[in-house]
């Protein structure tokens, strides 16, 4: 893969890899400890459908290098979209001036892991024709609107992105990955009596466009977005208080995502800002909780063959039977915690720093029956469907944001409430899950995670659980 | 440390705008517009006095859209060599053989093309060296960090400086471009006390430095910030009068622009679908856009399509007077454009008279919001659900913090059970507004 990445990326430039380690030569021996030099080219296509035509579709390029110098707890960054030698050492002395600001402390820094290959290097934009793109976003909006006749409007996109990467470090890792990533969302609105609802559904991963055709997944999604927004033209207002309530399984792992995930990684940690900071061995979810980060699930949204930094990536144990095992470490705070990386450095692009970050992060499966969980419950919240969600890692106060939920009445589901925050405090929650199913399910693949101003793809997963008190933003 | 010609690049850059509209005339298209924009700029960390992070940022981009008849297609490009602008031409131009015919779609009327361009006063850059931005970084964290004891961690300030430049241009013959700057300055730290470890921030920003607040006034804003928030308790479920503090305010703003903006109009994903004309606040509220303000945030004399923009009412005297409105939503909605292709600019609620502390008297007993979690808001009905931390208020004085609660209603309700506005407009940002207190909203909890 590396030649091929070289050949796209560097020769077009008139690089070579010894013109790299003139680079990072040139980077080194300032007291700088480490540096990485990072080269990111990418393509995307999207497609927009709305008022029954596709009527638009845009295609962007970014292309780049982003060098780094780490001094101790230090790092200076700059990046060129210009790749050739000259504009690489500009901004390698820019970079490396960080040496020069306060006081020096010398880390050192390692890494490596295997290769692996957990998708497809097939460039996602070129194995449909337009016109059969065009088509399946058709064949979508026709499927939804025949599902109901209260389906007002349809809005329907697919996505397709293809990344070349290439990482060299002065800690000798030269190596780079090739990684499409696929997308389908559908949105729709009905109407009945004056009275608009919507549902959405989406799915996707780092394989080609046939995902969606193929049994036939684009049509499902059309099915499920109307089915969801039917189902909230009945919902009810919410109630408003501490209940029971019970999480499907699959994408309300944004639960974990939210309530432990950002406070395990490990910046926040080694800064010791997150609530969950000093808390290595000790328990902090109830024992029927094991919750991992996964990077090397195949074809996944959240998955990489390597990180931004190189590493490859991992299954990272984050909790296990509700006690702390690790946190999620790129190499710089690996380095300054004195651990080894877990291959979680990752960055948005080029222009962007790496910093400790999820890839898919889930619940392992329990023993119980899903259908006992809420029979288990006399009146509480049954939410299948999420929107996004928010934590502040140093209090631990989480929210996520219901978008497709019911009442639990008497051990039974009951009728559709209207879409609600949850509210909670990360730890204090994972202690009052009662119930753990058997039904472990992994997101669709639809997952966005944003920190500080940086967005990469993630997957989260859960099976069905219980937890026994959490507030419930209604409104009755 | 900056080295940006502005003039050099705005010349290079409306040449090159020039260019590609060209080549997308040549490749067929029977109009076309572009953007093409270049950013410089510095950002320095500090943590715990000492410098953590230098980030030096330098990003181009370029996006184009073409019209073959009603059929378009667009593109971008982050690095503007000859091949990308090429290759992102060309896939603009593959892509519009296959949308559908689309009526609405094309240019704005040459006729509103901008004419005027006053000079706002946008571009002051700010010559600063490595050590001055640290300098500035530092002053501000150690602000906050002596302010209290309690103020035990950090997670360090932040000086932001950057300059750029953008050109608009499209096949009507409009071509336009200008620089701006934008500087700023934030800290976030932790107080700690007992099991109760809170983080909270302060920032300020400006097109000029001389603009931006004092470096210590950030930082011990943050502090107190952070300290007032210790030892929060949950609330009990209930029903009770709300005060949005003037930085969430604005928020509620956000989800008024959102409500009548075109796209969601035209889709009718509104909670304000045929509002126009109608009354959807009490009759002594009055807001108002004003592009022109002299360095302002988001001032400009034209939209992203080139059309002048205008200073206008959105709201008198409790009344919904405009849409925010681009050409093509406008054109599916029967209207004229409003000159917002790209967002609003610059929004103002007409103030009060009662402070703060005023405002506090007149909820008497209720809820202040200082923070917002999460995005519970549902723009097609106007269900609003948030995580919400602030203070319980009795007897209009503040008496403890309060966090891991929810606040709910509905928007079109909480617009019309407005009941006051303050003066106390005092946080950063381009939407100029004082507290809000909101008549009633459930709050969850215990």
């Amino acid at each position: 893969m590396l030649e091929i990445v070289e050949q796209q990326l560097l020769t077009p430039a008139g690089l070579e890899q010894r013109h790299l380690d003139h680079v990072l030569d040139h980077l080194l021996g300032h007291q700088i400890d480490f540096a990485d030099i990072y080269f990111q080219s990418s393509r995307l296509e999207a497609w927009t459908l709305e008022d029954g035509i596709v009527k638009e579709g845009a295609y962007s390029i970014e292309q780049g290098a982003g060098i780094r110098a780490i001094s101790g707890e230090k790092t200076g960054f700059a990046y060129t979209d210009e790749l050739q030698l000259p504009n690489l050492i500009q901004a390698a002395d820019t970079a490396r001036a960080i040496a020069r600001a306060g006081q020096n402390r010398s880390i050192a820094v390692t890494a490596a892991g295997r290769e692996q290959q957990l998708y497809g290097a097939t460039n996602p934009l070129d194995t449909l024709s337009r016109d059969t793109k065009v088509e399946l976003l058709q064949q979508v909006e026709q499927e939804a609107r025949s599902q109901d006749v209260r389906v007002s409007q349809v809005i329907a996109n697919l996505v397709a992105a293809y990344e070349l990467v290439l990482v060299a470090g002065s800690d000798g890792v030269l190596r780079s990955d090739i990684r499409p990533l696929v997308r389908m969302n559908v949105h729709v609105i009905v109407e009945q009596d004056g009275r608009r609802e919507q549902g959405t559904a989406g799915a996707g991963g780092r394989t080609t466009l046939e995902f969606f055709s193929r049994d036939n997944r684009g049509l499902e999604l059309a099915r499920d977005a109307v089915r969801q927004a039917l189902v909230n033209l009945s919902a009810v207002d919410a109630p408003a208080g501490a209940m029971p309530v019970v999480l499907g399984a699959g994408w309300p792992g944004v639960l974990l995502h939210e309530a432990v995930g950002h406070g395990l990684e490990g910046d926040f940690n080694r800064k010791g800002t997150s609530a969950f900071a000093g808390r290595l061995g000790e328990r902090v979810a109830s024992p029927l909780c094991t919750v991992v980060d996964d990077g090397t699930l195949a074809e996944r949204r959240g998955s990489l063959n390597m990180d931004d930094e190189g590493t490859a990536t991992q299954q990272t144990v984050l909790i296990e039977k509700g006690v702390l095992k690790g946190y999620m470490q790129d190499k710089h705070n690996a380095s300054l915690m004195g651990v080894m990386t877990t291959g979680n450095g990752r960055r948005e692009s080029y222009a962007h720093l790496p910093m400790p970050r999820m890839t898919n992060t889930y619940m392992l499966a329990g023993e119980q029956d899903p259908a006992e969980i809420i029979a288990s419950v006399d009146r509480g919240l049954y939410a299948v469907n999420f929107g996004g969600g928010q934590v502040d890692i140093t209090s631990g106060k989480f929210v996520f944001s219901a978008s497709e939920a019911y009442l639990i009445e008497n051990g039974k589901v009951g009728s559709p409430v209207k879409g609600a925050t949850l509210i909670g405090n990360g730890p204090e929650v994972m202690n009052r899950i009662s119930m753990v199913g058997n039904d472990l399910q992994l997101d669709p693949g639809i997952g966005v995670c944003g920190k500080e101003g940086q967005s990469v793809p993630v997957g989260v997963g859960q099976p069905t659980l219980k937890i026994d008190e959490l507030t419930i933003g209604g409104t009755v | 440390m900056m080295q940006f010609d502005q003039q050099q690049k705005e010349a290079q850059l409306r040449q090159l705008v020039d260019d590609v509209l060209r080549e997308a005339v040549r490749q067929g298209a029977s109009s076309a517009e572009v953007a093409a924009r270049s950013d410089m700029g510095l950002s320095a960390t500090v943590r715990l006095g000492e410098p953590e992070t230098i980030e030096h940022t330098r990003d181009n981009s370029l996006s184009i859209s073409v019209y073959f008849g009603h059929h378009k297609g667009t593109a971008s490009t982050a690095e503007l060599s000859g091949e990308a602008i090429h290759e992102a031409v060309s896939a603009a131009c593959a892509i519009a053989k296959h949308t559908a015919e689309d009526e609405y779609a094309g240019l704005a009327d040459a006729a509103l093309m901008a004419t005027e361009f006053p000079d706002l006063e946008l571009y002051h850059p700010w010559d600063l060296d490595i050590q001055q931005a640290l300098g500035l970084a530092v002053e501000c964290e150690s602000a906050a960090r002596d302010y209290d004891p309690r103020i035990s961690n950090s997670e360090g300030a932040t000086l932001n400086t950057g300059e750029a430049v953008g050109v608009y241009g499209n096949t009507h013959g409009f071509l336009h471009g200008y620089p701006s700057s934008h500087h700023s300055l934030s800290c976030s730290v932790i107080a700690q006390q007992g099991d109760s470890m809170q983080r909270d921030y302060w920032y300020s920003t400006a097109r000029s430095s001389a603009a931006l607040a004092e470096a210590a006034d950030i930082g011990e804003r943050a502090a107190q910030r952070a300290l007032a928030r210790l030892n929060g308790r949950k609330l009990k479920t209930r029903q009770a009068p709300v005060l949005f503090r003037a930085e969430t305010a604005a928020g509620l703003f956000n989800n008024l622009v959102h409500a009548i903006s075109g796209s969601a109009l035209y889709r009718r994903a509104s909670f304000l679908l045929d509002a126009l004309d109608t009354a959807i606040f009490p009759q002594w509220v009055n807001v108002e856009e004003n592009p022109y303000l002299i360095q302002g945030l988001s001032s400009a004399a034209f939209d992203a399509e080139g059309v002048a923009t205008k200073r206008r009412d959105l709201v008198a005297d409790g009344i919904l007077k405009s849409y925010v409105l681009g050409s093509y939503s406008a054109r599916k909605l029967g209207l004229q454009t409003t000159g917002n292709a790209g967002g609003v600019r610059n929004l103002s609620i007409a103030m009060g008279d009662q402070d703060f502390a005023a405002l506090l008297k007149t909820m008497d007993t209720g809820l202040v919001v200082t923070e917002l979690m999460g995005q519970g808001v549902n723009q097609i009905t106007g269900d609003y659900s948030r995580g919400a931390s602030g203070f319980w208020v009795e007897n209009g004085e503040i008496q403890y913090p309060v966090e891991e609660i929810t606040i709910a209603g509905n928007l079109k309700t909480m617009f019309r059970q407005l009941v006051a506005v303050g003066n106390d407009d005092d946080y950063p940002g381009s939407i100029r507004t004082g507290s809000w207190l909101i008549e009633s909203m459930m709050i969850a909890g215990e």
